[in-house]
C-alpha cells in the first residue's frame, strides 16, 4: 500500500476492494510536512527536557529517543501547528 | 380421495382454527401427501373472524392463493354464519362441517343458499366432557377428517397420539382427553342434509 | 437422499440458518420475519449452534452488528422485511462497498405507507441497486435452498458481496407445505468452513477497512463492486452445479416453465410462478401454448440469457409485486425490456403491477392475463404497455 504502488493513476484491477488498507501504520508514509507554513525550531541549549512538548504535537512530530529525551522535528511530518511552542515554557521552541 | 382437495376454516381468533388447519397438514402429511396450511392474516385479535386454508393433494401443489371455491368449510363457531358468507365458493358436491347446538332445522335455514352436505357436531360438549375446557379445534378436526375421507380413521388416530405426545410434551395429562375428543368427535358428527 | 419435511417459509429458513451454523446472526423482529430469529434463537438457547446471536436494538444495529462481524472475520447472517429493511438502508450499502458476504434472509412485505404488513417486492426492489446479490424463490424449499447455497456464492474470491435470499411474506414464510432437507452433516460440507483472506481479528496482518474514499477512488471502487456481480453470474451458476450433484435439485438463474415452444409467457418472481405454473397447465389443457419464465437470480441480472430465451415469443406479460410509481413500469418490467432492446429481441412486452400489499393473485387472473396475451399475438398491437391486475376500478 505505499503511494508507488496505489495512486491516482492506478486502474480499478488493481486497487484492494472497499479501499481496504492491508498494511498498519502506512500513515508515516503520507508526507504531511509539506502542508507547512511556518515551522518550529528546537534551540537544545534552551531545552529542559521537560517533556511537555511531544505528547501535544497531533502529528507525532517529535521523535523521542530510548532515554525519553526529545530529538530534533521530523519535518516530514510537522504540519507546522505551532502547539508544541505555544505549551515549551522555556522558550526552546520558535516558529519561524 | 380427490387428488386436489381444498379445505377453508372460518373460526374466531384464539379458538384454535390456524391450529387445527395445521394439525390437519400434519396429519395428512404424515399419510404420505402433499400439503399446505395456512392463514389469512388480517388484524386478528380474539374474537375476531380468521380464516384459514389446507390444500392435500397427491401430486406437489403449486398454486399459492387463497381458496375460492373450497370443496369443504369448516365452522368452528356458528356465530359466524350470521356475519361471514361461510359457503362462499363451496363446490355442491362438497360439504360444510359446523358446530353448533342449534337445532337441524334452523342450521339448514341459515346455510339455505348452499345445497350441498351440511354436517353438525356439538364440538362445545365433546370438548368440556373431554378437556373440560372449550378448545372447539379438536374435535372439528376430526369431523373435518372423517367427513373429508383424506386418510382413514384409523391412520389419524394413530397420527394424532404421535402429535399431541409432541405437542403436549410438557402437559402429557392432556393427551388421553384430547384423544377422546377426537374419538367421540369421529362417532358424533352428524349428517343433517 | 434427503429428510421429507414440512415446515413453513420461516421455519425452513431458520433451519437452512441452523445448519449453516453461522458465527453471528444479528438480527431485530419485523413481521413477517420475526419467526426466523425467533427459532433461531432458540437454537442458540438451545445449545444446538454455536452462534453468537446479537438481540440488537434495531434494524440499524442488526445489520451494522453483521458488518462488524464479518469485517472481525465471522459469517454474519441476518433476517428482516420491510421497513426493518429501510431502517439498514445506509449499512446495506456500507455491507457491499465493503465487500462482506452477509446473507440476509429477507420476506417481502410492502414498505408502509401506508402501514401493511402483507407480502409484496417494495422492499426488495428498494435495494436492487445497493450492491447485494438478490435470489428469489418460489417456496419453502426454494428458500431453503438458496441459502444453503448463498455462502458459497457470496463468499467467493471473485465476488464477495453480500447476498440476500427473497420468499413472499405470509404467502410462503406462514404456510406450511412439503420439503425436502438436506442432511447436517453434508450442509456443513457443501456450505464449508469461512476462510476471508483478509479479516480485523487477524493479528498477523494488522488492516484497516473502509477508509475514507475520495474523488480518485470511489469511482473504481464502485466499478469493482459491478464486476464483481458480473463475475457472480459464472459463479451462482457453478455453486447451482454442485447443488444439483448433492441434491438432484437443478438452479439457473431463472427456470423455464413449458416455454419452449410457448407462444405466449408470464415472467414474474416469488411464490406467483407456482400459480403461473398451474394456470400454464390449465391453458395447455385448452392447447394454448402459454409458458412460464421464474426470474431466480434478480441481482445480478441476467438481461442476455432472459432476452434469449423470450426471443421466439409473440407476447410476454412482466409481472411486477411492486410499482415503481414512475409513469414507465416496474422494475421487472423495465430489466426485462430493456434486456430484449440491447440485445435485439423484439417481442412484444406489457406490465402488470400486481399483488401490491398482500393482494391475492389467483389462477383465474393470471388466466386472464394470458387471454390478453392472445388478443395481443393476434393483433401484434399494444394500447397500453402499462397494466395492473387486481386492482379495483382497471380490470
Amino acid at each position: 500500500m505505499t503511494e508507488d504502488r496505489i495512486n491516482k493513476d492506478t486502474p480499478y484491477q488493481d486497487l484492494t476492494i472497499g479501499g481496504n488498507i492491508y498494511e498498519a501504520g502506512n500513515a508515516k508514509e503520507f508526507k504531511t510536512g509539506d502542508w507547512r507554513s511556518i515551522k518550529p525550531v528546537w534551540k537544545p541549549d534552551l531545552c529542559k527536557q521537560c517533556g511537555l512538548c511531544f505528547p501535544v504535537c497531533p502529528d507525532d512530530a517529535i521523535p523521542v529517543n530510548k532515554e525519553c529525551k526529545r530529538e530534533d522535528f521530523d519535518y516530514d511530518a510537522c504540519k507546522g501547528c505551532g502547539v508544541c511552542a505555544k505549551v515549551c515554557p522555556f522558550k526552546a521552541i520558535v516558529m519561524e | 380421495m380427490n387428488n386436489l382437495i381444498e379445505i377453508r376454516w372460518h373460526g374466531r381468533g384464539g379458538q384454535g382454527a390456524k391450529t387445527a388447519s395445521l394439525l390437519l397438514a400434519d396429519a395428512a402429511f404424515n399419510t404420505g401427501k402433499y400439503i399446505q396450511g395456512f392463514p389469512e392474516y388480517g388484524p386478528e385479535r380474539m374474537g375476531a373472524p380468521i380464516t384459514a386454508y389446507n390444500r392435500i393433494s397427491n401430486e406437489p401443489i403449486t398454486v399459492h392463493s387463497n381458496i375460492y371455491y373450497p370443496d369443504y368449510v369448516v365452522v368452528v363457531d356458528d356465530t359466524l354464519l350470521d356475519s361471514v358468507d361461510v359457503t362462499a365458493g363451496l363446490k355442491p358436491d362438497g360439504a360444510i362441517v359446523v358446530n353448533s347446538t342449534l337445532d337441524n332445522e334452523t342450521l339448514k335455514g341459515k346455510l339455505k343458499n348452499y345445497s350441498g352436505a351440511i354436517y353438525k357436531i356439538d364440538a362445545r360438549k365433546i370438548s368440556l366432557e373431554t378437556l373440560g375446557k372449550y378448545f372447539p379445534n379438536t374435535p372439528m378436526l376430526a369431523a373435518i377428517v372423517k367427513v373429508s375421507n383424506i386418510m382413514t380413521e384409523e391412520e389419524f388416530m394413530k397420527d394424532m397420539v404421535g402429535s399431541f405426545k409432541h405437542k403436549f410434551a410438557k402437559k402429557p395429562d392432556v393427551i388421553d382427553g384430547n384423544m377422546k375428543a377426537l374419538e367421540i368427535a369421529l362417532k358424533e358428527v352428524e349428517k343433517i342434509n | 437422499m434427503g429428510i421429507r419435511e414440512r415446515l413453513s417459509g420461516n421455519e425452513a429458513a431458520a433451519t437452512a440458518m441452523k445448519q449453516i451454523n453461522p458465527d453471528v446472526v444479528a438480527a431485530f423482529p419485523i413481521t413477517p420475519s420475526t419467526e426466523i430469529p425467533q427459532y433461531f434463537s432458540t437454537f442458540v438457547s438451545n445449545g444446538v449452534v454455536d452462534t453468537e446471536f446479537v438481540a440488537v436494538e434495531s434494524e440499524h444495529s442488526a445489520m451494522s452488528a453483521c458488518i462488524g462481524a464479518e469485517a472481525a472475520g465471522a459469517r454474519a447472517m441476518t433476517a428482516t422485511s420491510a421497513n426493518g429493511l429501510s431502517l439498514m438502508w445506509e449499512m446495506i450499502y456500507i455491507a457491499s462497498s465493503l465487500r462482506l458476504p452477509i446473507v440476509m434472509s429477507l420476506v417481502n412485505r410492502a414498505v408502509s405507507g401506508p402501514l401493511n404488513i402483507h407480502c409484496d417486492h417494495s422492499d426488495a426492489m428498494g435495494v436492487r441497486d445497493s450492491g447485494w446479490i438478490q435470489l428469489f424463490s418460489e417456496t419453502n424449499q426454494e428458500a431453503y435452498d438458496n441459502l444453503i447455497m448463498a455462502h458459497r456464492i457470496a463468499e467467493n474470491k471473485d465476488v464477495l458481496l453480500p447476498l440476500m435470499v427473497c420468499q413472499d411474506g405470509f404467502i410462503t414464510s406462514h404456510s406450511i407445505e412439503n420439503i425436502e432437507l438436506i442432511e447436517d452433516e453434508k450442509v456443513k460440507e457443501f456450505v464449508g468452513k469461512y476462510k476471508p483472506e483478509h479479516y480485523l481479528l487477524n493479528k498477523q496482518e494488522p488492516i484497516a477497512i473502509g477508509p475514507l474514499d475520495v474523488q480518485t477512488y470511489l469511482f473504481e471502487h464502485k466499478a469493482q463492486q459491478a464486476k464483481a456481480m458480473e463475475a457472480a453470474k459464472k459463479v451462482i451458476l457453478e455453486v447451482a452445479e454442485d447443488f444439483e450433484k448433492l441434491t438432484g435439485r437443478k438452479y439457473g438463474f431463472f427456470e423455464e416453465y413449458k416455454l419452449e415452444d410457448a407462444e405466449i409467457a408470464i415472467v414474474c418472481m416469488n411464490s406467483t410462478a407456482g400459480t403461473a405454473k398451474a394456470t400454464v397447465n390449465r391453458l395447455r389443457e385448452q392447447g394454448i401454448k402459454a409458458g412460464l419464465l421464474k426470474v431466480r437470480v434478480f441481482r445480478p441480472f441476467p438481461a442476455k440469457e432472459i432476452a434469449e430465451a423470450l426471443k421466439n415469443l409473440k407476447a410476454v406479460a412482466v409481472l411486477d409485486k411492486a410499482d415503481s410509481l414512475n409513469a414507465a413500469g416496474g422494475a421487472l418490467f423495465e430489466d426485462i425490456t430493456s434486456g430484449m432492446f440491447v440485445n435485439n429481441v423484439q417481442v412484444p412486452t406489457v406490465n402488470y403491477v400486481y399483488g401490491i400489499g398482500g393482494r391475492d393473485t389467483t389462477v383465474e387472473e393470471l388466466e386472464k392475463v394470458y387471454k390478453d396475451l392472445l388478443e395481443i399475438k393476434e393483433s401484434g398491437k399494444i394500447e397500453n404497455p402499462y397494466r395492473y391486475l387486481g386492482l379495483r376500478g382497471e380490470n
